[in-house]
């Protein structure tokens, strides 16, 4: 496939995932349209009401029906959409295993912010760290361009028949959800074609009846939930060959992980979101003077991509994980946890929480935080809560 | 090159239209671009402070701006907040909604020697051009005339796709006479 031809424009990361939302043909969007909601859904009304859409727009009353209507909509083998944040995504808990073990391919954008009390509007990942174990695909993307690209992969991803799960599309509220920035957007076409797929399978259907969510009993329902542990592995793999399809109609692959000098670097952080650049910015500035650190981006959170975060880090000096969340009365939050398991104690990692309920992190905090590693004043195993006021 | 842009205002002002206004005349002459907003509770008349940052290259960094090469302060009864002018660049540039003597912000507000200092009666543009207080436009006049991060062709081009009919036409007017400095 040849590239086309991009056009260039200044969105918000929300118009951006709007525009990949509308272009990736989606047949039905269901969200509540009140706070705290994002300009993704508000854009997609919009389409709607002028024609544009395609699709149809469902305003339900709550989080937990918008979700319930994705379900109804997927089950028919709709092509299905919807977009929530922090308290609208606690909200939608329940719903989130119904859509996840019965294997629909919904695809949500969470513009992650804190949750209440106290009440707060600021970004930090509690929300979709909260609902980690859902059995959602997880991806965080860390810019506007990301956000658009990865909409339209998700679609791909979760719809493959080896697959058939949800995905959630993380971003940082008002960091990235209101950030304006310059975006390549492909054509309608090449994404269409991208997104072409027979009419699923298994669906709600008359004339070829299934049953959609029974019951299970302790005889079956282990091995309906070893089946979606098993396309969760599998969807590590056909992630790689949907960057490949979609590299060839943008020309731009972003990677499960994103490597920054990782390789026999003094220390490496692991980072997720949008803090990942601000991170790599401050480790150039650190190697430009002399040092040797690197930077890994978890871009892909689950599936968990376990062998590409082990290569990484295997000739790396010391480790520092890096959390956007708090777990209280754990060592440390997720994203460090997974590492401290990928690594299987071969090296210590060290764990921070930073970035809590919209808390800036810069390139200066970066520096201090590689400069605490090396000085090894983040030892320990419990994470140390950086920047926090004493 | 990365220039840094930090604005100040009032909930209701424009103060984030502003940044982004920047940001479009940006991507327009093909820059890399960031605009975005401090979010506090959302209401009119509440202290807003929005960023832009503006590069010849692809911008890695998500934090906001703490030394400004830039700052723009948008709503008159701010201009004696020193806060405003906090991390400026020593060689930087402060534009303000002031209706007196560029001198006076100097020394009201300690800044530097080099600092290149902007007074210009925004307000006093918006109510004659617009006939409502929205002194975002003339201000971004101001901005671009002091420090040439966009052209402002690029600025026309980038109002012409957010307004239309009586808000273009006053706006567009408000932005030449912040340009030109309050003179048309």
């Amino acid at each position: 496939m040849s590239l086309q031809p991009l056009r260039v424009a200044a969105l918000q990361g929300d118009e951006a995932v709007a525009e990949a939302v509308r272009q990736s043909g989606v047949d039905v969007v269901a969200a509540y349209p009140i706070t705290p909601q994002t300009i993704i859904v508000e854009k997609l009304a919009e389409y709607a009401a002028k024609g544009n859409l395609g699709g149809e727009f469902v305003s339900v009353e709550s989080e937990h029906s918008a979700l319930s209507a994705c379900v109804g909509a997927s089950l028919t083998g709709a092509r299905v959409f919807t977009a929530t944040s922090s308290q609208g995504l606690a909200y939608m808990h329940e719903m989130l295993y119904n859509v996840s073990g019965m294997r629909l391919p919904v695809v949500m954008a969470v513009a992650n912010r804190a949750l209440s009390a106290p009440l707060v509007l600021n970004a930090d990942h509690s929300d979709m760290m909260g609902s980690r174990d859902s059995g959602w695909i997880q991806v965080y993307a860390e810019n506007v361009e990301e956000m658009y690209d990865r909409t339209i992969q998700l679609f791909k991803l979760c719809e493959d028949p080896r697959v058939l799960l949800p995905a959630a599309l993380n971003f940082e509220g008002f960091i990235l959800s209101h950030d304006k920035e310059r975006v390549r957007l492909l054509d309608d076409e090449p994404v269409r074609r991208f997104l072409e797929r027979p009419r699923p399978r298994h669906r709600l259907d008359p004339a070829d009846p299934f049953t959609f969510g029974a019951m299970a009993t302790p005889e079956t329902y282990y091995e309906f939930r070893m089946q979606q542990s098993e396309a969760m592995e599998t969807a590590l793999h056909v992630f790689d060959e949907v960057e490949r399809g979609f590299e060839g109609i943008s020309g731009r692959r972003y990677g499960a992980v994103d490597a920054y000098n990782t390789d026999d670097a003094d220390v490496v952080m692991v980072i997720n979101g949008s803090a990942a650049g601000t991170m790599r910015a401050a480790a150039r500035g650190l190697n430009a003077a002399g040092e040797n650190v690197g930077v890994l981006s978890i871009k892909l959170f689950r599936p968990f991509p376990l062998e590409q975060v082990v290569s990484h880090l295997s000739r790396a000096r010391a480790v520092v994980a890096m959390d956007r969340s708090m777990s209280p009365g754990a060592p440390s939050g997720p994203v460090s946890e997974d590492v401290k398991a990928a690594l299987q104690a071969t090296k210590p990692v060290m764990s921070v929480v930073y970035g809590i309920g919209g808390r800036d992190l810069s390139t200066e905090d970066g520096k201090k935080i590689f400069g605490m590693a090396k000085e090894g004043s983040l030892s320990g195993s419990r994470s140390v809560m950086y920047g926090v006021k004493v | 090159m990365m220039t840094e842009v930090r604005l100040h205002g009032r909930g209701g002002q424009g103060v984030v239209s502003a940044a982004q206004l920047l940001a479009d005349a940006a991507v327009l002459e093909g820059k890399y671009v960031q605009a975005f907003p401090e979010f506090g509770a959302e209401r009119a008349g509440a202290p807003i402070t929005a960023y832009a940052r503006l590069s010849d290259q692809p911008i890695e960094i998500h934090s906001s701006i703490t030394d400004p090469d830039v700052v723009m302060v948008v709503d008159r009864s701010m201009a004696y907040f020193r806060g405003t002018a906090q991390g400026l660049a020593g060689d930087g540039c402060f534009v303000c909604n002031f209706d007196g003597p560029p001198e006076e912000l100097r020394s009201k507000l300690g800044l530097g020697p080099s600092v290149e200092v902007i007074a210009l009666d925004a307000t006093g543009i918006a109510l004659k051009s617009l006939g409502k207080d929205y002194p975002n436009t003339p201000m971004l006049g101001a901005l671009l005339k002091a420090t040439g991060i966009v052209g402002f062709h690029s600025v026309e081009e980038a109002l012409g796709q957010r307004f239309r009919g009586i808000v273009l036409s006053g706006n567009e007017e408000a932005f030449r006479l912040g340009y030109r400095g309050g003179s048309s």
